[in-house]
């Protein structure tokens, strides 16, 4: 699949020949094959999932999915959007690395991790919308009509929103080399750092946010899981889950997008692969320790021997503990496919990790537990899919794995 | 939105009146003080299971009547259509009956959690409900410990539902529709005070028949509802694992620290980046 020359797939606007409408329209065609083995799978769940959502709105919540009165919170928040934005946590990641400790050499990892990172905020975040029950309401905490400040909630979802601003405006200068508009790339490009320290900060917040939600439900929540310190691990494992997500997609595009990346950087990525995996396996290596101090901290001990305990230390040790170990044996040996596995695994190990919290240690006492219904792991599949559609799309356009036109070289 | 005064004091005033007290003039002045809260006093030895407040609560809020009655052998739930319910336990003291409904918290953790303010703690303590802000997220429902708020899942313009202790009752002048309800005289309405004041003289003359403790004075936080049973409450199907602060208090830590992180982070980051700022020139060829 890999091929040597890089030809630059991406078309971009030649602002002396075109106009800005007509190259937009003929951008819109699609670019690529039609009957690849991933849209023959994709395109069908997506239509069936575009039908559950509308059932969704038209009937009510209960149609499709198992909620109950006792767990108002599934597989749409817990994986959806807390496990998703979890693992979007590599934008913040990376852009510390590039523009604060000013490690030059993830450079090439930005735009692309910026823009999962962007569409996954809007997709994943996004779907909380499909779970509100009263949709039409939710411009009432941004509004200011009603500012329930006291609600983590409330910063959760307008850090969502004005993070996905900070992301789009350091993902702009793409779309200024994609138009060919060169007097606002210039203005885009300065506003790059301020955007980077305004997201990282809103990062650490959120991400830790989306622990603090679940601190009210304390006799609710397994007290494996539970601590107060929820907020924290959050926090610390979006590190570690972003930069494995960035890993593994990155390995994904290398091959995928092959003819878009040029020779330096398709040589180099194998070397940013080992040095993020050395990152993944310093912030998996203070986690693990925190939660050891929390297992202590909390006095866990009776309820290790019990099939939920099994479970804990399962996480604990096959999804923490060894691909950290991998992590590191793959930086030391250099072997890339030590760190593709032990990122595959600490992938798994962070959706274990968030649902754990949130659907399966949840109301754990209850007889009938909640399952998934298979409509929304449908809705939850239609919204990964359509995210991974819109993410080709703009690869395929926009200079982000591939090289900047020439004219914005010829400006720096 | 709130109670005018004069309606407050006729309120109080009756609420007095239940309690044969007649104790009520200058409460309304210190409303915000969480022992003036209006609450209700539930006695589980007075009940006698006859789901009268079951039926007053269906009809003052256009509920389905309820078609089921209290059984040891089911646990009934609160659901989409009913605010209330009574539910019959055997206990060592003989078969016992329990209402329940929300516990109008002091501090409530479904008001803190709702990011609308559509879930409302009034100044006179019931908890209310506004359907024209309430945006269906169900964080109320997350973290309320006493599992009280409902959702209609199976509709379009879903709504939550749990008891408001009649608040729109209370505007008018009237008591709980419950309260009014009860043949056995098993719920009273008046101030916390009152009712802490009351059900303590009730363990005091009584204390055979009585557990001594009343579950809702410090639980979570202390609670508007307030009980008083022959049995420890988890004979009666009550959580009593509940810690006794209040439950926003657990968020609290996090939420300071919000303002704090706004202005050190982005601080701190500027400074690490004027200081690594020269560094990148060496350091293309990794860090090995
Ligand atoms: S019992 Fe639950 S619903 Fe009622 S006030 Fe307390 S937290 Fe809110
Ligand atoms: S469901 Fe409604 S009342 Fe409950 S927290 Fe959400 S917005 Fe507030």
């Amino acid at each position: 699949m890999m091929e040597t020359n890089s030809i630059t797939l991406t078309t971009m606007r030649d602002p002396e020949k075109q106009s800005t409408w007509k190259f937009l329209i003929s951008e819109l065609k699609p670019k690529g094959k039609i009957f690849t083995p991933f849209n023959i799978i994709s395109a069908p769940i997506i239509l069936l999932g575009v039908i559950l959502i509308i059932i969704r709105f038209w009937k009510g919540l209960g149609a499709v999915t198992n909620l109950t009165q006792e767990v108002p919170w599934g597989l749409w928040i817990g994986f959806d959007v807390v496990t998703g934005v979890a693992f979007a946590g590599g934008a913040y990641v990376i852009t510390f690395l590039v523009y604060i400790l000013n490690s030059r050499k993830y450079h090439s990892l930005v735009r692309v991790t910026v823009l999962n990172g962007f569409l996954a905020y809007v997709f994943y975040a996004g779907a909380l919308l499909l779970d509100l029950g009263r949709p039409w309401n939710v411009i009432n905490p941004i509004i200011g009509n009603n500012f329930g400040t006291s609600s983590v909630l409330f910063l959760v979802a307008w850090h969502f929103l004005l993070y996905m601003v900070a992301q789009l405006i350091e993902f702009s200068p793409a779309i200024a080399e994609w138009l060919g508009a060169r007097r606002a790339h210039k203005i885009l490009s300065i506003m790059t750092l301020a955007a980077v320290i305004f997201g990282i900060t809103l990062s650490t917040l959120h991400q830790s946010g989306l622990g603090a939600l679940y601190l009210m439900a304390k006799e609710k929540i397994h007290p494996l899981w539970y601590s107060e310190f929820i907020p924290l691990l959050f926090f610390v494992s979006s590190i570690f889950a972003g930069l494995s997500m960035v890993i593994f997609e990155g390995s994904i595009s290398q091959r995928v997008f092959s003819n878009q990346i040029n020779e330096k950087n398709h040589k180099s990525h194998n070397g940013i692969l080992i040095s993020l995996s050395r990152i993944c396996a310093g912030a998996m290596f203070a986690y693990f320790f925190l939660q050891i101090l929390i297992f202590i901290h909390e006095k866990r001990w009776e309820h290790l021997d019990t099939t939920m305990g099994y479970w804990y230390l399962f996480e604990m040790i096959g999804l923490v503990l060894i691909p950290m170990m991998l992590f590191f044996q793959g930086y030391r040996t250099r072997s890339l496919a030590l760190i593709k596995t032990a990122a595959i695994m600490t992938m798994i190990g962070i959706i274990v990790n968030r649902l754990n919290v949130t659907v399966i240690g949840f109301m754990w006492e209850e007889p009938l537990r909640y399952f998934p219904s298979w409509m929304e792991i449908v809705i939850t599949l239609t919204v990964i899919f359509t995210e991974i559609w819109v993410f080709r799309w703009i690869i395929r356009r926009m200079p982000v794995l591939s090289d900047s036109p020439a004219w914005v070289r010829n400006e720096e | 939105m709130g109670l005018d005064r004069r309606v407050f004091m006729k309120t109080l005033g009756l609420a007095g009146a239940t309690l044969a007290l007649g104790k009520s003039t200058g409460m309304a002045s210190k409303k915000d003080d969480p022992t003036e809260f209006l609450g209700l006093l539930y006695d589980s030895t007075r009940c006698i299971g006859c789901q009268s407040c079951e039926f007053a609560c269906a009809e003052a809020h256009n509920l389905p009547e309820p078609k089921d009655y209290p059984d040891p052998e089911v646990v009934r739930k609160m659901d989409e259509n009913r605010r209330t319910v009574v539910n019959a336990y055997n206990t060592s003291q003989g078969e016992a009956y329990v209402k329940e409904q929300c516990m109008h918290c002091n501090e409530p953790a479904c008001v803190v959690a709702c990011l609308t303010e559509a879930m409302y703690k009034t100044k006179e303590g019931p908890v209310i409900w506004r359907a024209d802000k309430c945006m269906g997220c169900r964080f109320c429902m997350v973290s309320c410990p006493f599992d009280i708020p409902k959702f209609e899942y199976h509709s379009t313009n879903p709504k939550i539902l749990k008891c408001d202790m009649c608040y729109d009752r209370l505007k008018e002048g009237k008591i709980p529709a419950c309260v009014e309800s009860c043949p056995a005289e098993a719920i009273v309405f008046g101030t916390r005070r009152e009712l802490i004041k009351e059900a303590r003289r009730r363990i005091h003359e009584n204390p055979d028949l009585y557990k001594d403790h009343i579950y809702g004075e410090h639980e979570a936080g202390g609670t508007g509802m307030l009980y008083l049973a022959p049995v420890n409450m988890d004979k009666l199907g009550f959580k009593t694992n509940l810690q006794n602060s209040s439950y926003p208090a657990l968020t609290k830590g996090f939420l300071y620290s919000v303002p704090s992180v706004f202005v050190l982070v982005p601080a701190l980051l500027l400074g690490i980046h004027e200081a690594t700022k020269n560094n990148h020139q060496t350091e293309d060829d990794g860090d090995e």
